[in-house]
């Protein structure tokens, strides 16, 4: 059983001049929001900018982002076959799209060299 | 975009901040060197450790009597004869120290009436496992080991930073240039001793246990600064890792733990145990090793007796619901999340890559044959042959990181300053700001392309035509990809990410397949169906090096044995 969400995400590189983009995902039950965005960057558009790394088992903590301007780990969040607004944290530095500044100060180049 | 690239010096640079590295950079930086940790994701985060959620092999004794060199015995069955015998003994010599010292930094090694348990695992004579419950080992490992490299004096500390080679002058090397992603600017850095401690080459596969930075860069930049791999023909597939119904926020290796605990019956399509056709009775109990169990599950499957999505069951249905809450403890609520109810189903499991046996040879101070490159964890090569013996990738990435970081400390501690000179540099800085934005090709569909092809022909078991069929594969890839890197350059370019990894991931993917095409018999891990069984002949380690015509293969007598001659 295919299903399909329509993912809304934030693209940008300045948090005030950013733009929405419009994915449709196919996606099967049980899958997560990371799935979709990694499906987004295999089969659309590899230039989407997305922080994870563990992929699956919310060990790294990496993938933070806003869902529906909440919090979620995109590992563990579930696509749905519905639109979901996917956006950068807003209460960190933007990198680009939807990856931010999500290291402790000490641990960012720059600052720590 | 500024071509002079940022500058660092340090005394030593250490490259992957997993087990391996941050206990690295605690040991240099206790014996008075300045440190500098990076990592291409976040300090602590990204590798292997974190996501272990297993057990650490270790002779500690306190179940049951015991001593390293059974430990040793054991390792080296497991190896097939291949373990270079030095490294091994050093692992399971030096195991307890570090196991103990993580237990006074905190890690919380689960206990019974004080002492340290230690469970039986697949492969070992006697209980040697210790473990954090639950599933939380790797993770408790990573946070303690970050916690002391937070608070020792002298470690600099940065993520995202990803080194794309390492710099030479002469015949040393004298530190590395890396692309700073957030930026990305290039940074050159000074370092009077290197450690590469990058983790295996898991990411190469579609099916994985690992973080998504495996993908064997620490083995490419050997290959490119002249240093020679060993046994990258043996990848390990863990047998049981989750196929099915999709579960998220659990590693998909994190069925084994629970096996040690309840043992848990493998079955096929039709509901029965079938490991003993492959030579290994359960019975419900969990004493096959790894490279028995995929053969198992692999040739069940293929005579039409897997489960529905192409694996094993796994059940636990003949374990009381108290029995499974005692094991599996708040695990058993996150199953619940996932529709997963162990009382009155069984998953579905099959082989996942999940640890390089092969990698960067050294020597038992960590010491390559370069001077000022140094190897820690999993990318050094040779300590666990031809299979890796159960709980040893952690004691491994503890006790080489720590070795590494005293090699290092002292080289460093002996050297005024650094020669660094920037037009040593000069190539890859250049490499990396001319990249160029390309529409003919997806960089992540690229690599998906790869694992694929190494999945399919180059899994754990091999023929000469698939292997020959993923060269070729390989070899159009490597042209389609170019020597141009594509992207923008910009904040956070996942297509340059990506076409550095596919640099790194090619060069790789071609020296497991020439070693795997070479070895015409089976051996552990590395399984011929043309070359069933293990050949005296063989007994032989294999070492990659690359050449002007790609990579150099030769066949060398096993390492212990070369280095008592």
């Amino acid at each position: 059983m295919s299903l399909t969400a329509q993912l809304k995400v934030w693209r940008g590189d300045k948090p005030d001049a950013g733009e929405w983009e419009h994915y449709e995902v196919p996606f099967e039950p049980g899958q997560s929001v990371l799935d979709g965005l990694r499906w987004i960057r295999a089969n659309r558009d590899p230039s989407l900018a997305i922080r994870f790394s563990c992929i699956n088992a919310n060990a790294c903590k990496e993938c933070m982002l806003e869902l529906d301007e909440k919090t979620v780990y995109a590992c563990t969040a579930r696509l749905e076959a519905r639109e979901m607004t996917l956006a950068p944290l807003s209460n960190k530095p933007l990198v680009r799209d939807l990856v931010t500044e999500i290291a402790p100060p000490a641990e960012r180049f720059g600052r720590s060299a | 975009m500024s071509v002079a690239p940022l500058h660092v010096e340090t005394d030593v640079l250490i490259i992957g901040a997993g087990g391996a590295g941050m206990y690295a950079a605690i040991e240099a930086a206790r014996a008075g060197c300045d440190v500098f940790l990076l990592d291409r994701s976040l300090i602590g985060r990204g590798g292997a450790t974190v996501m272990a959620q297993m057990t650490v092999a270790v002779a500690l004794g306190s179940e049951t009597p015991d001593h390293w060199s059974h430990h040793l015995d054991n390792t080296l069955e497991a190896g097939r004869g291949l373990c270079d015998e030095r490294l091994a003994r050093l692992l399971c010599e030096e195991g307890p120290h570090c196991i103990r010292e993580m237990d006074d930094w905190g890690v919380g090694w689960a206990r019974k009436d004080g002492r340290i348990t230690q469970a039986f695992a697949p492969g070992h004579d006697r209980p040697r496992c210790a473990y954090v419950d639950f599933l939380n080992t790797g993770p408790a490992v990573s946070k303690t080991l970050r916690h002391i490299v937070t608070h020792t004096k002298n470690i600099r500390r940065a993520g995202d930073l990803i080194v794309v080679d390492l710099v030479h002058s002469g015949d040393e090397v004298v530190g590395a240039v890396a692309l700073h992603l957030p930026t990305g600017a290039p940074v050159t850095i000074a370092a009077k001793a290197t450690i590469v401690a990058t983790g295996g080459l898991t990411r190469l596969y579609r099916r994985n246990s690992a973080s998504s930075n495996m993908g064997g860069d620490g083995y490419a930049l050997a290959l490119r600064a002249g240093v020679p791999l060993i046994d990258m023909e043996f990848v390990q597939f863990f047998p049981i890792g989750h196929l099915a119904p999709r579960l998220i926020g659990m590693d998909p290796i994190m069925w084994d733990p629970f096996r040690y605990k309840l043992g848990g019956k493998l079955l096929n399509r039709d509901g029965e145990e079938f490991t003993s056709r492959y030579g290994s009775s359960e019975d419900g109990r969990y004493v096959t090793t790894r490279d028995v169990a995929t053969y198992a599950i692999v040739k069940e499957v293929e005579a039409g007796r897997g489960s529905p999505h192409g694996g094993a069951y796994l059940s636990f249905q003949h374990r009381s619901e108290s029995e499974l809450r005692a094991a599996f403890g708040p695990v058993v609520d996150r199953l619940a999340k996932n529709n997963i109810d162990l009382t009155k189903m069984a998953v579905e499991v099959a082989p996942i890559a999940h640890y390089h046996m092969g990698g960067v040879v050294a020597d038992e101070r960590m010491q390559t044959e370069v001077p000022g490159f140094l190897v820690a964890g999993e990318a050094v090569g040779g300590a666990n042959g031809a299979n890796r013996l159960s709980g040893n990738a952690i004691t491994e990435a503890v006790v080489f990181g720590r070795r590494a970081g005293l090699t290092a400390a002292e080289r460093a501690k002996a050297m005024p300053k650094q020669a660094f000179d920037p037009q040593a540099a000069r190539a890859t800085t250049e490499l990396l700001t001319s990249c160029a934005p390309r529409k003919d090709i997806n960089t992540a569909a690229m690599i998906a392309q790869l694992q694929a092809v190494m999945s399919d022909d180059v899994g754990p078991f091999r023929t000469e035509a698939k292997l020959t069929r993923a060269l070729t594969a390989i070899e159009d890839m490597t042209k389609a990809v170019g020597e141009r890197p594509i992207g923008s350059g910009g904040a956070f370019d996942l297509v340059l990410q990506d076409w550095l990894d596919l640099r790194n991931m090619l060069t790789v993917a071609r020296t497991v397949t020439v070693a795997a095409l070479a070895r015409t018999e089976s051996r552990g891990a590395h399984q011929r169906e043309d070359f069933p069984g293990m050949l005296p002949q063989w007994h032989l380690n294999q070492l990659a090096r690359l050449d002007a015509d790609g990579i150099a293969l030769t066949q060398v007598p096993i390492t212990a044995q070369a280095a008592a001659q």
